[in-house]
């Protein structure tokens, strides 16, 4: 049953992402973009996955797609005539979508109990974090004990995004005579 | 959009729903799905809509540009200063055993801290961007 809902999931991801290329109006391209976004969280809610699903329904739904309209809004909403023929990029990007699909004929199935990672460290979380941690979402035990150093540093990722455009975009400049 | 009388009335009902949720998924994480960065993004959402329909100076009238700067710094040190406690503890660097006599306690309180960090971080660093470019649009 999963596995038709994880199908016609997947089979709407590619329409929305066909349309999203062929549309020229920048703004229905956003809005693309977003429906591809909630797909893609639903995908994830289809594998168990709800703290990822949850990530994306926030910041690939919301937050993104109000900074692209945001960007629509500086740049104007009809995409420009490319100078460049279509035919190397096309080529480029179909030969590393093939490679692509090459380097995962080697993965184990998903799901499958025996695949490394599940063999790695994930058994010991999920079976002592109850008695060491303590807490029921072994999700939060292990991004912010077992692996707090990686959650750190990807705060710290955060914080310089956040300089970053502080430093190109600068702080919103006051018209000239209001302050 | 400021003159849209359904915008504005739905705007402001749904605002504070938005914001109590993120708290909810921010105290909730430990217990359901969500954590620090969703609550934080939710919450900068909750403020982002606001703004969408009543203009970016509504943000600032809450938080301004500086207490954004100081958000950010502050949700980070709190992350890595939660480390440092650890070590005066006598424990390894972010492990929470320290911070209470029994471990699963200490690790409550930890976990609890950081997790409040990584959402002020993020939600101070998902209001500045939008702030930054929208602000450059209205002008």
């Amino acid at each position: 049953m999963i596995e038709v809902v994880t199908v016609i999931l997947f089979g709407m991801l590619a329409v929305t992402a066909i349309a999203a290329i062929r549309l020229h109006d920048l703004f229905a391209v956003v809005m693309m973009f977003s429906i591809y976004s909630l797909l893609a969280a639903a995908v994830f809610v289809a594998m168990d996955a709800v703290d990822v699903a949850f990530t994306e329904a926030a910041v690939g739904v919301g937050i993104s797609t109000v900074l692209m309209l945001a960007t629509i809004g500086l740049v104007g909403r009809h995409e420009k005539r490319p100078a460049h023929r279509p035919g190397l990029p096309l080529a480029v990007v179909t030969l590393t979508g093939m490679v692509l699909v090459y380097g995962t004929l080697d993965m184990p199935r998903f799901g499958d109990p025996l695949a490394p990672i599940h063999q790695h460290v994930a058994p010991h979380y999920l079976q002592d974090s109850p008695v060491e941690i303590g807490i029921p979402n072994a999700v939060t035990g292990v991004l912010a004990s077992y692996r707090g150093y990686d959650t750190l540093g990807e705060l710290t990722v955060i914080f310089t995004a956040g300089i970053g455009v502080l430093a190109l975009l600068g702080i919103r400049r006051r018209k000239r005579g209001e302050s | 959009m400021k003159d849209n009388a359904v915008l504005r009335v739905v705007t402001k009902i749904i605002v504070p729903v938005i914001l109590v949720f993120s708290l909810y998924v921010q105290f909730h994480g430990d217990y359901g799905p969500g954590g620090g960065f969703q609550a934080g993004v939710i919450f900068a959402a909750g403020f982002i809509l606001y703004a969408l329909v009543f203009g970016v100076e509504a943000i600032e009238r809450v938080f301004s540009a500086a207490t954004l700067r100081i958000m950010t710094a502050l949700g980070l040190l709190l992350f890595a200063g939660v480390g440092f406690w650890s070590l005066i503890g006598g424990e390894r660097y972010l492990d929470y055993d320290a911070f209470a006599q029994e471990p699963l306690v200490g690790q409550h309180v930890g976990i609890f801290l950081v997790e409040l960090g990584v959402g002020i971080t993020v939600a101070a660093v998902m209001i500045t961007v939008f702030v930054a470019f929208a602000g450059r649009t209205s002008d």
